[in-house]
């Protein structure tokens, strides 16, 4: 087990190409950065610079074409289990009730798979319970058309933890929300962070948000995606909404943006 | 019952109202019965004939219920296939499309040959000529299923196999179900057509043999118990559609 403060992820050099021959696209490039437990990071970056593929790299989902990636020391050839995801879109099944639907990676996942169906109670349970921590105690028995879009996004988020995965992964979660429910869900992910002791990993372009949850910010260039700046992000936890009113914040923002959409 | 105006009020006043024109058309113009009898005269031979017509709606009931049985089956296998795999798209598509494009009446001597004068013949066509929009549904339905929820699942480690039966199969219900009121129509045009070419009963044959001895109203009789039995299969279709995939017709969100 791998003690909290201690690499989790490792990155040596890593690169992705999609394609092949004259079609190749190199997506990112000469990645290499270290992701310890427990640590909170956000990657952004303009519009297609290859945030996406890095978060298939880590999953498993996508090879590396070259460089090395480590896990838990162990090199990643395919999907592992250690990873729950949530995408800007929450991609629930509406034929499932929102319980039915945070329980499954559960069906997927082993040892529960196995277990699901003996013990469905205390499962549904769990899954109700997850989703009671996120402020939807109301709500397990309601198809996704009835929630609202922040709901369903919470939702989603607990899909992505039920199965206790080592590493949250986030690709633009809160991008098709309202102002206010991004905040609202910013401060629930910095709680589900603080309270489980989850790695979580943000794809984001904002900037602001980058800066609220993430304990370091990678900040990387237009295709192929380069890391062009770490920034370690000190403010103290836990943190209020009110901090990103004041200075110190809106330096670090102002710092990153100028990272942007140059090389 | 809700929105009970335009469910039933409406479509009662729009037929009865055409077929109070039928009528007065007839007797305006005195037409003659043997090119368009008045609708009170097929409803007179409706009863005359009762026992026959109902004998060969039952016949045709079931050879249209039969192929369609045997079209759900075939495509569902078949629609699975297609969605699962792009190699086997690949490979069948093409002939299907082909397939489709032959008209069924073209098909149906062939089918007498091989299975004799009866009612295998129809329910083949019935079949024949339903399966392709099932499958065509079932396919779409299975290859529509969103990358990211794949990646999800496929992140988690699972199979082929279970984003195809968590996700794929039951993402293509609503479609299969939207499919069935196509294919159900399409199935009872099949096995009348091959009834009119070559049965011993049915709606099709009934109504061939009526044409050849002058009883226009016996065959107009036959176009009516047609009609009433294509709405009612295609009414407990959509009833069995509603009942299975009720969570697709969503009602309004919160916001």
């Amino acid at each position: 087990m791998t003690q909290p403060g201690a690499p989790l992820v490792v990155l040596d050099h890593v690169s992705m190409t999609y394609g092949q021959g004259v079609n190749a696209v190199k997506a990112v490039d000469d990645l290499t950065l270290t992701i310890k437990k427990g640590e909170f990071i956000a990657v952004v970056g303009p519009s297609g610079c290859g945030k996406s593929s890095m978060m298939k790299l880590i999953s498993g989902l996508k090879p590396t074409s070259a460089g090395t990636l480590t896990i838990e020391g162990q090199p990643v050839k395919g999907p592992i289990n250690k990873v729950g995801m949530a995408f800007q879109s929450s991609n629930l099944l509406p034929w499932r009730t929102a319980v039915d639907n945070v329980l499954l990676p559960l069906e997927i996942v082993e040892p529960h798979r196995s277990r699901i169906g003996k013990e469905k109670a205390a499962y549904r349970e769990k899954a109700r319970a997850l989703l009671e921590s996120v402020g939807l105690g109301g709500f397990t028995e309601k198809f996704p058309w009835q929630l609202s879009g922040g709901m369903q996004q919470r939702t989603s988020i607990c899909r992505a933890l039920i199965h206790e995965p080592e590493i949250l992964m986030l690709d633009e979660p809160f991008g098709a929300l309202d102002a206010f429910t991004r905040e609202e869900l910013w401060c629930m992910t910095r709680d589900i962070h603080q309270a489980r002791g989850v790695t979580a990993m943000l794809v984001t372009h904002d900037l602001r948000e980058a800066v609220f949850l993430a304990d370091t910010v990678y900040v990387m260039s237009d295709r192929p995606g380069k890391i062009v700046k770490v920034q370690t992000v000190d403010l103290p936890r836990p943190r209020d909404l009110e901090i990103t009113y004041e200075k110190p914040f809106q330096d670090l923002v102002h710092e990153l943006r100028s990272y942007i959409g140059k090389h | 019952m809700k929105n009970w105006k335009e469910n039933i009020l409406a479509p009662l006043i729009f037929t009865v109202a055409l077929l109070i024109l039928w009528e007065l058309a007839c007797r305006v113009f005195s037409l003659p019965a043997t090119v368009l009898p008045t609708p009170t005269a097929i409803a007179k031979a409706m009863v005359q004939y009762w026992p026959a017509i109902w004998e060969n709606s039952l016949q045709t009931l079931m050879t249209t219920l039969l192929g369609f049985a045997l079209a759900i089956v075939f495509s569902l296998a078949l629609g699975i296939g297609i969605g699962w795999s792009k190699f086997i798209y690949g490979a069948l598509y093409p002939v299907m499309i082909a397939f489709n494009a032959i008209p069924k009446v073209a098909v149906v001597p062939i089918l007498i040959i091989w299975f004799g004068i009866g009612t295998i013949p129809a329910i083949f066509t019935a079949f024949l000529i339903s399966f392709f929009p099932i499958v065509v549904n079932v396919a779409t339905g299975l290859a529509t299923t969103e990358p990211e929820l794949q990646d999800v699942l496929r992140a988690l480690g699972a199979s082929k196999l279970d984003i195809v039966r968590k996700v794929g199969i039951p993402r293509s219900m609503p479609y299969f179900f939207g499919s069935l009121k196509v294919a159900i129509t399409l199935a009872f045009v099949g096995s009348v057509v091959s009834e009119t070419i070559g049965a011993n009963s049915g709606l099709g044959q009934m109504m061939l043999a009526a044409q050849a001895g002058f009883n226009v109203e016996l065959v107009f009789a036959g176009v009516m118990a047609l009609a009433i039995l294509g709405i009612a299969l295609y009414a407990i279709t959509a009833l069995i559609e509603k009942r299975f995939t009720g969570w697709a017709f969503r009602a309004e969100g919160i916001g």
